[in-house]
């Protein structure tokens, strides 16, 4: 399975913005390397600003040149972006309705072994309640590419999250077409659907591969945009198969379930079952082992599937 | 400070670095230059300066360490299992998954830890905050807390700056590592922090500067802290990132890669025969 690098499309996405827009601005604290701004940094040292240690600093010069015309990304890990300059954001970007890209690497617990300090798994819920602010998780590389060409046409603050680890490639055929605000249905099904977001959407195509061998049939979307969310896809999902899994390397609470739990509770309710990280931190471990642990494996989704069938009384099934 | 202590100190300080090397090694990731060039710092604090025992870690009396550089984890970790807080086997389940030793120190596994750190810029203000809670208590504790000079551009430490002197915070010494690098380059490239002292002069407190990887001086720095009063002091440092392994000091690159068995083996290898 073909795997690529979100932070080396985000570098490259921004090299080519760069090119053809002047006004693009780059701010990054002391991890260009990281993030790959640094690709942007080289070609145009001008218009990139290193902020050094100083993430609060990082978002309010950000502010401070949207505010004047420029469209500025401003990078970090997702932990510093969201968390440490968090109320920076609430009040200089968000509030301020300025343009400012917020666009981090090192989302979920694949940040591995640096530690539960350094792994956001809140990132999403701390974006996503503040007003006006579009929240996207990219599934794979090629969709963070067309996120980054997308955000920089949109007037408005924005959060990105991108990872530490390379994702496998979902769309590889070339006829993808991000559209914010615009879950992607990447297969279809009738008994149940699973709604999932970033790394998780590939977990959730392997479960629904294998539940088919079950004879569960999955409708499986890729809620990249998490705010605005797709209300009508996620009603229409409801209608159609009755139950919902959401999956997201997050907390379940005020992630992507949450918010798919708030369009339901209110329009369409059905069974839901949240995949994610329960009410606790991170620790120290290779991504993959720490995916096992935290149980977002597609087992995990699997056997999440399988139970919420039993909560849909009025259907009979024949699970193997 | 007598010629043998010295000298126990600086075999102490060996096999520390070994330690560290065959730590990150093992964990295939983490912080090498940052963790060399505190080990003088740290093994003058743990086994010369400091009051602890790792027999009783939370006796009331004890002197606190805050690592607010906390990538700087295996240095710590090497010390306390010298010292004797676990076993140093733990050492080489360094970021392993359910491992006491986390990727940055977090006192919820690790004994001899204070407080968690990790995220850069908030060490001072803890070490603030432990310093005061000791003096309503009555307690003659002093309180150490180390940091980066990368990390010293985070905004915080400069409010923690102000406190530690609004409160004549004087049971608290400040140690800052002026390796003169961060993930980026060289500090003064990256986001300049110069003149250093002068802005915690400015800021209300005492400044002394010596030799990282000197001994005499560290001890020296660390009793004329003690015997300042009315202000918190700081000792800066100057160190070399990477030190002690010739082909890691001053390389930007060796921040957070881990050696490999081949740079392992040199290093040993160099460590052995100086
Ligand atoms: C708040 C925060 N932002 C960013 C980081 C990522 N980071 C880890 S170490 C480091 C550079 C620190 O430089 P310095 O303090 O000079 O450390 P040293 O040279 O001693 O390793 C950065 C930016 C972090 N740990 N915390
Ligand atoms: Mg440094």
């Amino acid at each position: 399975m073909e795997k690529a690098s979100l932070r080396e499309a985000y570098g490259r996405a921004l090299l080519e913005l760069g090119r053809r827009n002047e006004n693009i601005v780059v701010l990054d604290a002391d991890l260009s390397g990281s993030t790959k701004t640094k690709m942007f940094a080289k070609e145009f040292p001008n218009r990139f600003f290193n902020m050094g240690v100083a993430e609060q600093d990082m978002i309010g010069t950000a502010a401070g040149l949207a505010a004047s015309g420029k469209i500025p990304f401003a990078s970090t890990f997702a932990i510093f972006a969201t968390g440490r300059a968090w109320e920076q954001i609430r009040q200089s970007v968000a509030y301020a309705g300025l343009n400012v890209k917020i666009v981090a690497s090192h989302g979920g617990i694949t940040v591995g072994d640096d530690g539960g300090s350094h792994q956001a798994i809140e990132d999403i819920a701390l974006m996503r309640i503040l007003p006006h602010m579009a929240v996207i998780v990219p599934a794979d590389a090629i969709e963070m590419e067309q996120v980054i060409y997308t955000i920089a046409e949109y007037e408005g603050p924005v959060y990105v999250r991108g990872s530490r680890v390379n994702f496998p490639i979902i769309y590889n055929n070339g006829d993808y077409h991000f559209q914010l605000g615009k879950g992607s249905i990447i297969r279809e099904g009738e008994d149940i659907t699973i709604i999932a977001t970033g790394l998780m959407v590939h977990h959730t195509l392997e479960a629904a591969k294998e539940l088919e061998n079950c004879g569960i049939s999955a409708r499986v979307i890729n809620m990249s945009t998490i705010k605005p969310i797709d209300k009508e896809l996620i009603i229409e999902s409801a209608k159609i198969t009755g139950a919902i899994v959401t999956a997201e390397e997050h907390l379940i609470i005020g992630g992507l379930g949450s918010a798919v739990c708030e369009v339901l509770s209110e329009s369409y309710p059905v069974p839901v079952k949240r995949i994610g990280i329960e009410d606790r931190f991170g620790i120290s471990g290779k991504p993959e082992a720490l995916l096992a642990y935290f149980h977002l494996m597609p087992e995990d989704i699997i056997e999440a599937a399988k139970r919420l069938l039993d909560c849909k009384p009025y259907r009979l099934r024949a699970i193997a | 400070m007598e010629e043998a202590d010295i000298e126990r100190l600086k075999a102490i300080a060996k096999d520390i670095r070994k330690d560290i090397l065959i730590m990150l090694n093992k964990a295939t990731s983490g912080h090498t230059g940052g963790s060399l060039s505190v080990v003088e710092i740290l093994v003058a604090l743990f086994f010369s300066k400091m009051r602890h025992d790792p027999n009783n870690v939370h006796y009331r009396e004890r002197d606190r360490f805050v690592l607010s550089k906390g990538h700087a984890a295996p240095a710590l970790y090497a010390v306390l299992s010298r010292c004797g807080y676990f076993d140093r086997k733990e050492l080489f389940e360094l970021r392993k998954l359910g491992s006491h030793l986390q990727g940055h120190p977090d006192s919820k596994f690790t004994p001899g830890v204070e407080v968690p750190t990790g995220s850069l810029g908030q060490g001072l203000s803890m070490a603030n905050g432990i310093a005061l809670a000791l003096r309503l208590d009555k307690i003659p504790s002093r309180v150490y807390v180390l940091l980066g000079d990368g990390e010293v551009q985070e905004g915080q430490v400069w409010e923690a700056a102000m406190t530690a002197a609004h409160y004549k915070i004087d049971n608290l010494c400040a140690i800052l590592d002026n390796n003169g690098l961060q993930i980026d380059g060289w500090v003064k490239d990256v986001m300049n922090i110069e003149p250093l002292g002068k802005k915690w002069e400015a800021f209300g407190w005492e400044v002394l500067e010596i030799d990282g990887h000197d001994f005499n001086q560290i001890l020296d720095a660390l009793d004329k802290a003690e015997k300042i009063k009315g202000r918190p002091t700081i000792i800066i440092a100057h160190t070399i990132k990477g030190k002690g392994v010739s082909f890691f000091e001053n390389q930007v690159k060796y921040h957070g890669i881990a050696p490999n068995d081949i740079e392992l083996e040199k290093a040993l290898k160099e460590l052995d025969s100086n």
